[in-house]
């Protein structure tokens, strides 16, 4: 009975409530409105936009020691579960089945465990460099520990699942992951996608000036 | 809630567009903005984290453009930004932030964090939460026209100088000239040999020159203290002079602020183009060079570092028209380790250098600067800011360090071939 709530009726609801908030909350940004800038341009808005952001998911070296750390586990974090999520083989057959009808190449077993092994240590380092810097201390509110809480323990239910071939496994996974969808729209996880706005906001304005950010 | 207050929130509600929108709702509270920050990076106090100084706004933010926010307010659980919010950030906002645009450039998610400390400044101005230094100086500026207190006829006394040195004769109020120069009220009384600089290029390139008597102040306090009508006054005195001596340029002087003022922000705040074009004097000097009209002799064989200031290089784009220039005079210019777009600021930009409760903090924050020029080991820096040279000046005597610090123009203007160099 449980299982079939988690496998039917909440995948529908937690999906739905992913895709209407995140396109309610995008939305909503974009109703704030803008003022259109009047000033002579010496380069390209858009050319701006597009640069900014792809560059600033380059390695940025003048941050210095702890702006390194916070890089590299960046990086490990989010290549790792972009791995994961879209090249697991079972989310390929998740995908295929309940969303897409088509699958695509899956990654290796062996690329799996590196995948996993990198997001977990990426994210650990994140976490804990969170609740040890004094600067990310300051910042830091609930919704950064819901949600790094839910993340973690959906890949942890994940490798799990996949470990034991154990349904019960499964399932769980399934259930976190669909709470994760449901609090996504109403989080600082929304950056996966607003991301793109914000540089792109930064690099129209700094290319109208001839600037590359 | 006193109805000062009341009315900064309001302006503060009307800063949130969809740019800082998109600002707040992709910040993960990463922290890396803080190792771009000198204030940060000089005392290690988190409070100075950049993103940290706009928590008021994010305040504002939250509660009335989120789902948790507007949730928790209908019963009453989220906080309301208040008086004390604004007291307590006040120093945060104005003491400890130069505008010098370096975290917006290392942002992971792109927050342009300057731009959002810019407009939360709008709200506290108008709150009345701003330092007496700032206030007074707009008050200036609007009621004298200059926010060190310069009339114009102080600036005939400095043009009258520069006349008697250079033997050349000064156009003010010319209808019909190509360009129009504004100058820093620091440049009219700290470093007059800016404009007999200017005066001497512009003879060997046979420009087409004025001043306008109406409008020769080119800063704009209303932009660093946060004032969006006093800054649409300031720049509207500059169009008016600028359309009714019928110039095709203006030209920006050396003063960082003023660029960004007159160049980026100006047609913004008065709700319209200009009739004409702004161009900073790097990018004129730069432009006369490229067309064989500035004749440069004799380079300086003394090693050279250039300070790249803010608002004219990482926030004004005139990034390679100052080497361009610092190449033909120089033989040795020295490159500091972050230079360009990721220059360090002097600690005076902002408003800062006019807010004089915050002078121990941006001695102590020139830390910065010192290991820069250190790291080069060159004793003469370069630099194109009025403002930026008198707090590096500062900051040298400060640190008792054997460093010279030179105009870029005068430099430019020291080496112009025979006949057109000082008479």
């Amino acid at each position: 009975m449980i299982a079939q709530f988690i496998d039917g009726p909440l995948w529908v609801f937690s999906l739905s409530v992913f895709v209407i908030g995140v396109v309610w909350r995008i939305v909503m940004i974009l109703m704030a409105g803008n003022r259109t800038d009047l000033s002579v341009p010496k380069g390209s808005a858009s050319s701006g936009a597009i640069r900014t952001i792809f560059s600033r998911s380059i390695y940025e070296r003048t941050a210095a020691t702890r702006g390194r750390l916070l890089q590299i586990a960046g990086y490990l974090f989010h290549l790792g579960l972009f791995a994961l999520l879209f090249f697991a083989q079972p989310h390929i057959d998740f995908y295929a089945e309940r969303i897409t009808g088509f699958g695509w190449p899956a990654m290796p077993h062996w690329a799996f465990i590196l995948s996993a092994e990198l997001a977990f240590l990426g994210l650990l380092l994140l976490w804990i460099h969170r609740l040890l810097s004094p600067v990310t201390r300051l910042l830091t509110d609930l919704d950064d520990h819901v949600g790094s809480i839910l993340v973690f323990l959906v890949m942890l239910t994940g490798c799990l699942a996949l470990a034991q071939s154990f349904e019960a496994l499964r399932l769980i996974h399934l259930l976190l992951a669909e709470l994760l969808l449901i609090y996504f729209p109403f989080s600082k996880l929304m950056h996966t996608f607003t991301f793109v706005m914000s540089r792109g906001y930064t690099g129209a304005t700094m290319g109208r000036k001839g600037v590359n950010a | 809630m006193s109805e000062q207050f009341e009315q900064g929130l309001a302006a503060l509600r009307q800063q949130i567009d969809s740019r800082i929108s998109s600002y707040f709702s992709s910040c993960v509270h990463c922290g890396l903005c803080a190792e771009a920050c000198l204030f940060y990076t000089e005392t290690h106090d988190p409070r100075y984290t950049p993103i940290y100084k706009l928590e008021p706004m994010k305040k504002l933010w939250r509660r009335e453009h989120t789902f948790w926010g507007k949730l928790g307010s209908l019963f009453g659980l989220t906080e309301p930004v208040t008086e004390q919010d604004f007291a307590d950030w006040e120093t945060l906002v104005y003491d400890s932030c130069t505008l010098c645009g370096r975290c917006s450039m290392i942002c992971p998610v792109g927050n342009d964090i300057t731009y959002m400390i810019r407009k939360q400044r709008e709200g506290f101005s108008v709150a009345g939460y701003a330092p007496d230094g700032m206030k007074e100086a707009t008050k200036r500026a609007l009621k004298i026209g200059s926010p060190m207190g310069v009339t114009f006829k102080t600036l005939q006394a400095a043009l009258a100088h520069v006349e008697k040195d250079s033997g050349l004769k000064i156009p003010v109020d010319k209808k019909g000239a190509d360009y129009m120069a504004l100058f820093s009220s620091m440049e009219v009384v700290n470093f007059p040999e800016y404009i007999e600089s200017i005066a001497r290029i512009f003879d060997a390139a046979d420009i087409s020159w004025t001043i306008s008597s109406n409008a020769f102040e080119a800063t704009n306090s209303g932009i660093q203290i946060g004032n969006k009508e006093a800054a649409a006054e300031l720049v509207n005195r500059v169009v008016i002079a600028a359309d009714e001596l019928g110039v095709k340029y203006v030209i920006s002087p050396e003063c960082g602020h003023a660029y960004t003022a007159i160049r980026w922000e100006g047609p913004n705040l008065i709700g319209r183009p200009y009739s004409f074009e702004v161009v900073h004097i790097l990018e004129l000097l730069e432009q006369l060079q490229a067309e064989g009209r500035l004749q440069l002799e004799d380079k300086n064989t003394t090693p050279m570092t250039l300070h790249d200031p803010c608002q004219i290089v990482r926030r004004g784009g005139v990034v390679n028209q100052p080497r361009e220039l610092l190449d033909s005079v120089a033989e040795n210019f020295v490159e500091m380790k972050d230079h360009g777009v990721m220059n360090w600021c002097c600690g005076g930009g902002g408003g800062v250098s006019a807010n004089e409760r915050a002078e121990p903090l941006r001695l102590r924050v020139f830390e910065r600067k010192k290991q820069q020029l250190q790291e080069t080991g060159v004793n003469t820096m370069v630099t194109a800011c009025a403002n930026c040279r008198i707090i590096l000046e500062e900051g040298i005597e400060h640190n008792e360090m054997d460093t010279e610090v030179l105009s870029l123009t005068e430099l430019v203007a020291e080496h112009l071939v025979d006949g057109s160099k000082k008479k």
